[in-house]
């Protein structure tokens, strides 16, 4: 009998290139997607080496860090950011790579635009110069970020040379509660596993609560994988991955299309398999989450309250008290109780139409915050475009929440889009990180709806308790 | 790639768990197009202003005692976050040629190894150890040699490390592992005879 393997396993072996002794395993890369900020210096090696792009066909590009979210045409007034941005449209024509530009109707965040052109699909290898690649991991892809040097690597060789991950099986039993989302079971998991939880890890993430979650639910999932420390997060392919993708503008057509679902039919796990590591949670357990501190795993129950250092592991004392010192809190503050002055809907996390139709919902009928400046960014211009036709940026403009282009924007806060020094965020990101959406910004961060409720209400509230209208 | 046999240097203390790569570079620095130059925007936020002067409180870094540090020892998952590799680039360009933590992120771990720069994983209490004898000694210097695998000092500190025999093999000899990789273009090929990539893409 064949050994009985896991769903990462089957994609790894699908892929090695080469076993060289006394070396790493060299993997073949379907898909590799650039964008600007992580690509220059990759590009110049290239130039320097006399190297050509091995795959230019498997090499999607776009822009989406640092490009503005002003109404597109709007001339670009950081000429840093300018530059950077002409340096990817030369070298794509350059070198041959598809480039969804600025003003390209399929424009997005990198991982948003992704999924949508059917560019990611089950058992494909896919990297990108970007943490957040572990976003396509729900689809059954194994999707990992790397840096310039390897992004180097994979335009010349279409490989890359890596240690094998170890396996990690997070089991979440259960359904989740009523305005508990695929954000809160992220932010659940990274607060009790850690942030290094998962390092040298690839997370599959099974059991009843995460089979239940959409495409957007597992996306916004396996996007947070990396912030528990993660090498990649998947989901195993099932009927409801195959529906997503069928159809899209990259997916397999007609005969391919029947040929490529049975081999995806064969991925999920075997039964039996081993993993490494394997955490169990209960989904009954969880609720909306709020962060608290500067990294996603210090994170608090909406109804919670701020930790009290002293109640905490002497080796975490310290970096609670940083963390409390930077955030303006006290101890013992109740969640509830902290008020907001920003609110970002947005970023590779949660800026899908889904996430989206959740804010809206909240946002229905009500206003935002006398004292809350909101912005609403799509992850890209094809979610804008199917927002718009449902009517979504109409709720959102009427509650008084800014409607813009889609990009990056103030989840890193590289273009315009930033908070000012001690400004408090309820942002749907992924990062908390120390000035991450602006040097002195305080970010927490919360599902899409946990956020427009935080906007209407000036604080933080339980969304369990919203009185939709 | 620069070659990393053995480096003797001043040691820096950074007593700090979880320091991210937006603390040791900020996003608004990853602009540039160059691989240079970043090593003084390192930790930028920590060290100057909002208008661009040195801060008073006295970031580890800027005190005179640790000017020219050649290693860096900070606390557990060090270089979690963004994988911008200009972390690391900045780490090198400031002067470090190696950094020493409980453990690392893998991403972070990963383009060290691609720019000649040594992350040694060492134990908890190995690390506290070191960093308290940076504190408390002036001038305090160790010897990271990766030929042995070992961090030691003048004073009887002796610890060893392992790491990745291919990447160790790799920073020893300063080898370019794109170079490495085409060595085998006869499989990588064979494998795109088997694997053409989609005609729709
Ligand atoms: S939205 Fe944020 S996390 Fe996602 S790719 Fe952009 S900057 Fe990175």
């Amino acid at each position: 009998m064949p050994a009985k393997r896991t769903l990462f396993e089957k994609i790894w072996d699908a892929h090695l290139v080469a076993q060289p002794s006394g070396r790493s395993p060299i993997i073949y890369i379907d898909l590799h997607l650039v964008h600007e900020v992580t690509s220059p210096q990759a590009f110049d090696g290239l130039r320097v080496a006399g190297r050509k792009v091995r795959q230019p066909s498997r090499t999607v590009a776009t822009v989406d860090h640092n490009i503005p979210t002003e109404p597109r045409g709007t001339p670009i007034t950081d000429l840093i950011a300018a530059k950077q941005i002409a340096a990817l449209q030369a070298n794509c024509k350059e070198f041959g790579v598809r480039l969804f530009d600025m003003d390209s109707p399929e424009q997005g965040i990198v991982h948003v635009i992704g999924p949508e052109l059917g560019l990611t699909r089950p058992g494909m290898t896919i990297v990108c110069g970007d943490s957040h690649t572990s976003t396509h991991g729900a689809f059954g892809a194994l999707a990992f970020g790397i840096g310039t040097s390897e992004v180097e690597h994979v335009l010349a060789t279409q490989c890359l040379a890596q240690q094998t991950p170890k396996t990690m099986k997070i089991d979440v039993r259960g359904r989740l509660g009523e305005g508990v989302t695929a954000k809160d079971l992220a932010l659940g998991i990274i607060g009790q596993i850690g942030t290094d939880g998962a390092t040298g890890h690839v997370i599959e993430y099974a059991g009843d609560a995460v089979r239940g979650l959409s495409m957007e639910g597992r996306m916004t999932l396996c996007n947070m994988s990396i912030e528990a420390g993660a090498r990649a997060g998947m989901v195993a392919p099932d009927e409801k991955t195959f529906a997503y993708v069928k159809g899209k503008r990259f997916a397999p057509r007609d005969g391919e299309w029947g040929m490529a679902v049975e081999y995806w039919r064969g991925l999920p796990t075997d039964e039996g398999a081993r993993f490494d590591k394997v955490v169990e949670m209960d989904a009954a357990q969880l609720c909306p989450f709020v962060t608290w501190g500067t990294n996603p795993g210090m994170v608090a129950p909406v109804t919670g309250r701020v930790p009290e250092p002293g109640s905490l592991r002497e080796s975490d004392q310290r970096a609670t008290e940083l963390a409390l010192q930077y955030m303006g809190l006290e101890p013992g503050k109740r969640i509830e109780e902290i008020g907001v002055d920003r609110v970002f809907i947005g970023s590779c996390t949660n800026s899908r139409i889904e996430d989206l139709r959740a804010a809206a919902q909240v946002a229905k009928g009500y206003h935002v915050s006398a004292t809350v400046r909101a912005m609403v960014v799509p992850g890209s211009q094809a979610i804008k475009r199917a927002a718009e036709l449902e009517g979504l940026h109409r709720i959102f403009l009427d509650a008084g929440f800014e409607w813009r282009e889609s990009g990056c924007s103030m989840c890193l806060g590289m273009n315009p889009d930033i908070l000012q020094p001690g400004e408090r965020c309820a942002s749907t990101s992924n990062r908390n990180f120390e000035g991450r959406q602006g040097r002195g910004g305080r970010t927490h961060l919360v599902s899409p709806m946990m956020a427009a409720a935080a906007a209407i209400a000036g604080h933080f509230t339980d969304i369990r308790d919203w009185k939709f209208r | 790639m620069k070659a990393f046999r053995t480096h003797r240097g001043r040691v820096a203390p950074l007593d700090r768990i979880n320091v991210d790569t937006d603390q040791i570079i900020p996003k608004q620095f990853l602009k540039r197009v160059e691989r240079t130059g970043f090593g003084q925007f390192l930790f930028y936020d920590w060290r100057f202003a909002a208008d661009g002067k040195k801060k008073d409180s006295g970031f580890v870094l800027d005190e005179p005692r640790y000017e020219g540090a050649g290693v860096l020892i900070a606390g557990k998952n060090f270089g979690c976050g963004s994988s911008r590799e200009h972390a690391v680039w900045a780490l090198a360009d400031f002067g470090f040629r190696a950094v020493i933590s409980s453990s690392f992120a893998d991403i972070f771990a990963n383009n060290s190894a691609k720019n000649g720069f040594l992350a040694v994983r060492l134990s908890e209490s190995e690390v506290a150890e070191l960093m308290r004898r940076a504190h408390e000694v002036n001038d305090y210097q160790v010897t990271v040699d990766l030929e042995q695998c070992e961090v030691r000092d003048d004073q009887g500190f002796r610890a060893k490390f392992s790491i990745d025999e291919f990447v160790r093999h790799c920073l020893l000899n300063g080898l370019d592992d794109i170079g490495l990789t085409l060595q085998h273009e006869v499989e990588i090929a064979a494998y795109e005879e088997l694997h053409p990539a989609p005609a729709t893409l």
